[in-house]
């Protein structure tokens, strides 16, 4: 048994919902009680679809249990293919049903359904919702695909040739995503034979054979299947995620390797972002440090960014993803620090509190735990909220998606001049600690006595033992806030481990003088 | 067509009768079966850990719970919240012995970081109950090891519950330890269903006014303070959805008075004229406080009148509010009703509703989706009352609609709140006029 207050991945059977959520003429029945349903508005609300996903509840209860679930499951299956008539139907159970063990895929492969019925196991008390996106795909792939290689004369002639694998119905940013990627490709010269599973209907999948490689967009729901068309097409894929300037660079240059193609040397196409970079007035971006939290393929795409392409240092890198942890780990190593992989939020609360970061990339989770310490905090991964999916075209992936990034790894920070004139102006009585832009962020941003706003404080410090003078105190007022909880846990450490017992002045500059040497 | 209803300033008939009213017989109740879209009781959760500040609720589920109870709450405000998921993991589910030693562990650290904790419910779902863990012998268990916190149980599982009777099976579970009055007692009115503070206290005011001692409230703001509930009890349901919780108080003894609910400014005259003369003071409906109040609340609803008066309405099952709702928007408000369907339907609890339901109104109990999406684009009603995952959907059919959650949300009881409760209708029509794109 596990407590759980807030979760990063959903169960199971959300994990196939979306892959159903994301092709046309594909059905999902799934066995499972009243209440289940909640699901649906995920994908209605947090989306936005204009339409139900094509998933069927048996939403029995308890008069149904006792003999008569199995029958139910049947009926629906039987009336699901009736009504919706799709050109694949799925049928899978949720966490009640497994226990029921009703045998919904020896009763559904029986029914005699007018339409290929692929049986879904979903283990919903050990596996969770992208195993289970990932496991939906991979079974249609592996059903419905070619399992062997086509004669190079089937093979329709023509130009270099890819399937784009893992966009997915409520991924992260993965309509625009792919759009970018598309753009991307139709620069290159390259042609797109099947994009899966969003959009593809199961004709599309049986296509799959007819493409040079693959290009795997999002691992965690398309390397199985990927990895399966290797083996049986030897259809080689793409293991760089384009997100940020140099690893689309490097996408680029793997794809066109894959594909036996000249590389571009000069891409018609080009980022903003090296330049913002390099831009004076981002030097202050320089060495903030960073916290990252996110689903393995953010998290590492994020890292890269951070550090490469934005000069910050990464202070804190993990994931609630546990088979991405190796990667994560190795990763972290890099930057000397130690990874953190769980998925208990208070944990990911502590370790972010721990750390006192400028900025947080994060989850909606993440999110709200930087308005509870004031840490400006940027989405860059699911689990999804109705705001990561903006009316505006905001792709991370690809060169726009670096433009994207570029700006939103910049906005809740304090912005460069500001900050340099912050410096200047703190002692007027006029001057507010907290980013003209981000007002909102601090009631007391009213108050003209910035010694009393410091939201990382009270949660950072537990060196209780050592006291302050009032001059020390009152020179710590004077540090921007954005950085003040760090100097006064810097300079408690400082002390407790001299065995200094109160804080003055003297204490304060030695301890800045100590860290600053670093 | 208006509605067929007294809506002059005599309001609706509160002739005193404590005997419960028998089902008219021209309500004809159609029977649906089918694919529900509902949410399961643990959703009740939701508003009843906010309604009692030291309690938690525990949820011994799966991940699908633990997700469920955060796609409800929308968003995540609370960095720890006063709710949790035990999630069963393939251990537990191995051997019955073993997933009640990780109960113990499991509320042991809980209690141990949460000192503030006064009552704990274990609440049971759908995996808890099929795999038959006994959530009761747990609470007695944990009782006699915890002192400090009282440990309770009850079911939220979508077997068993829907959406609100959660909150049923909760303050059912509630009534076992409410204590015993003296024999002496002077009598109580106690008012039973979660209603928000504001309302609450108008409704105390109101009733004290009018004489009345001893005005007690299920649940209590905290759990020290649940009421003594005996005899001399004269139970007023707050909400409809409340029938286990209603058989568990009458077994005490208590006395129920079958009412109207307190939605608009004639239901809410209603119910607390009810009240008052269950209490043995009826006269004092006409006390100026109460006159006072309705005037504000019937002048305050002619503005929505003639906005809503005419318009059609729709209501998919969700919450069991949805016929005292709609005898409000019919009898209030002048709309006219399409189709009014509720998961469950409690004949004696909504005798008094079903009687001032317009005779035209389509009933139904329990739900079939689909036919019911095809009756409902069919229809083509002014106001659709659904639940979240349908609204958009049926927005994109050009269909307006009223998220029946905000309704279980938002304060919509008593005459203050009544012209709220009809601007949750004029505002999604009120948008779709101003859209011009």
């Amino acid at each position: 048994m596990e407590l759980a207050l807030w979760t990063y991945e959903g169960p199971s059977h959300v994990g196939a919902m979306r892959i159903a959520a994301s092709m046309r003429d594909v059905h999902l029945v799934l066995h499972a009680p009243q209440g289940d349903a909640y699901a649906n508005l995920l994908f209605t609300m947090i989306q936005r679809d204009k339409a139900r996903p094509p998933v069927t509840f048996t939403t029995f209860q308890a008069k149904h249990l006792g003999g008569d679930t199995a029958e139910l499951f049947q009926s629906r299956v039987k009336e699901a293919a009736a009504r919706h008539d799709p050109a694949l139907l799925l049928v899978g159970a949720s966490c009640t049903a497994e226990l029921l063990q009703d045998d919904t895929a020896g009763f559904g492969k029986r029914l005699g359904v007018n339409m290929p019925l692929i049986p879904l196991d979903l283990p919903a008390y050990s596996k969770r919702e992208n195993w289970a996106a990932g496991e939906t795909f991979y079974q249609i792939v592996r059903h419905l695909a070619p399992r062997e290689k086509q004669p190079a004369g089937e093979r329709t002639a023509g130009r270099p040739r890819c399937n784009i694998l893992g966009p997915t119905s409520l991924g992260f940013r993965n309509r625009d995503d792919l759009q970018e990627i598309l753009k991307l490709l139709d620069s290159l010269g390259i042609e797109v034979n099947v994009v899966a599973p969003m959009g593809a209907s199961p004709a599309d999948i049986s296509r799959l054979g007819d493409a040079d490689c693959n290009i795997v967009l999002y691992p965690e729901i398309a390397l199985p299947a990927a990895r399966m068309l290797e083996r049986n097409l030897g259809q080689p894929f793409t293991t760089t995620i384009p997100i940020g300037v140099g690893a689309t660079q490097d996408f680029i240059t793997e794809l066109c390797g894959l594909l036996d193609i000249a590389v571009p040397e000069d891409p018609a196409f080009h980022s903003r972002l090296p330049w913002y970079s390099r831009s004076v007035d981002s030097g202050y971006l320089t060495g903030k440090r960073v916290f990252i939290f996110a689903d393995g393929t953010h998290a590492l795409a994020a890292a890269r960014v951070a550090k490469e392409e934005m000069g910050y240092d990464v202070v804190g890198l993990g994931t609630y993803e546990r088979g991405f942890a190796k990667g994560i780990r190795a990763k972290a190593a890099e930057f000397g620090i130690e990874a953190l992989i769980t998925d208990q939020y208070l944990d990911v609360e502590a370790a972010i509190t721990d750390a006192a970061p400028d900025l947080i990339l994060g989850t909606q989770m993440e999110r709200h735990i930087g308005k509870r310490l004031g840490i400006g905090c940027t989405v860059i991964s699911a689990p999804v909220h109705v705001q990561d999916f903006p009316a505006r075209y905001s792709p991370h992936m690809g060169f726009e998606g670096a433009n994207v990034l570029f700006d939103s790894l910049v906005h809740p920070l304090m912005m460069g001049l500001e900050e340099h004139l912050l410096g200047m102006f703190r002692e007027d009585f006029e001057f507010q600690e907290v980013p003209s832009h981000l007002g909102h962020q601090n009631k007391s941003a009213d108050n003209n006595t910035p010694t009393e706003i410091d939201p990382i404080e009270p949660a950072a410090v537990d060196q209780s033992s050592v006291s302050w003078t009032g001059d020390a105190e009152s020179e710590l007022g004077r540090i921007p806030f954005f950085v003040r909880g760090k100097a006064r846990r810097n300079t408690e450490k400082f002390a407790a481990e001299r065995g200094i017992a109160t804080v003055t002045l003297d204490v304060l500059y030695d301890a800045k003088a100590h860290y600053g040497r670093r | 067509m208006t509605a067929p209803l007294d809506t002059s300033p005599g309001g609706y008939n509160h002739t005193p009768d404590h005997s419960p009213v028998p089902a008219d017989p021209r309500v004809n109740v159609a029977r649906e079966e089918g694919q529900r879209d509902v949410f399961c009781g643990l959703t009740s959760i939701v508003w009843l850990h906010r309604k009692i500040p030291d309690a938690f609720f525990l949820v011994i589920g799966s991940r699908t719970c633990a997700h469920l109870l955060q796609s409800a709450a929308g968003v995540m405000i609370f960095a720890e919240p006063r709710f949790a998921t035990a999630i069963l993991g393939e251990r537990d589910l191995a051997g019955m012995a073993d997933a009640h030693e990780e109960i113990d562990r499991v509320v042991g650290e809980l209690l141990a970081r949460r000192p503030d904790i006064k009552m704990l419910f274990l609440v049971g779902s759908c995996p808890s109950e099929v795999i038959k863990l006994d959530l009761e012998k747990a609470a007695e268990r944990l009782n006699t090891v915890h002192t400090g916190v009282r440990v309770l149980n009850f079911s939220g599982s979508g077997i068993e519950t829907t959406f609100t009777e959660g909150e049923d099976a909760c303050l059912r579970s509630l009534v076992d330890h409410c204590p015993v009055p003296d024999a002496n007692a002077k009598p109580n009115l106690l008012i039973v269903g979660c209603l928000a503070d504001i309302v609450e206290d108008q409704m105390r005011r109101t009733f004290e006014a009018c004489g009345i001692e001893q005005v007690d409230f299920l649940p209590s703001r905290n759990a020290g303070a649940l009421p003594a509930i005996g005899p001399q009890t004269v139970i007023l349901l707050a909400q409809p959805y409340l029938g286990d919780t209603l058989s568990a108080l009458m077994g005490r003894g208590a006395k129920h008075v079958p009412a109207v609910f307190p939605l608009g400014a004639e239901g809410t005259r209603s119910w607390i004229a009810a009240g008052l003369e269950a209490m043995g003071k009826g006269a004092e409906i006409a006390h100026p406080m109460i006159q006072s109040a309705y005037d504000r609340a019937k002048s305050a609803l002619a503005e929505a009148h003639n906005l809503l008066s005419g318009k059609s309405l729709f209501f998919f099952p969700d919450s069991q509010l949805e016929i005292p709702l709609a005898r409000f928007l019919a009898a209030e408000l002048g709309m006219q009703l399409t189709e009014v369907s509720t998961p469950y339907l409690h004949r004696g609890i909504m005798s008094r509703e079903l009687q001032l339901l317009p005779t035209n109104a389509a009933l139904r109990e329990g739900q079939d989706l689909d036919t019911q999406m095809g009756r409902c684009i069919d229809a083509k009603p002014d106001v659709t009352v659904c639940g979240l995952g349908l609204a958009n959907p049926l927005e994109a059919q050009g269909l307006t609609t009223k998220w029946s959650i905000e309704l279980v949300f938002t304060p919509i009881q008593g005459f203050e709140q009544a012209i709220d409760l009809a601007n949750l209708f004029v505002r999604p029509l009120d948008r779709r006029t101003r859209l011009a794109v």
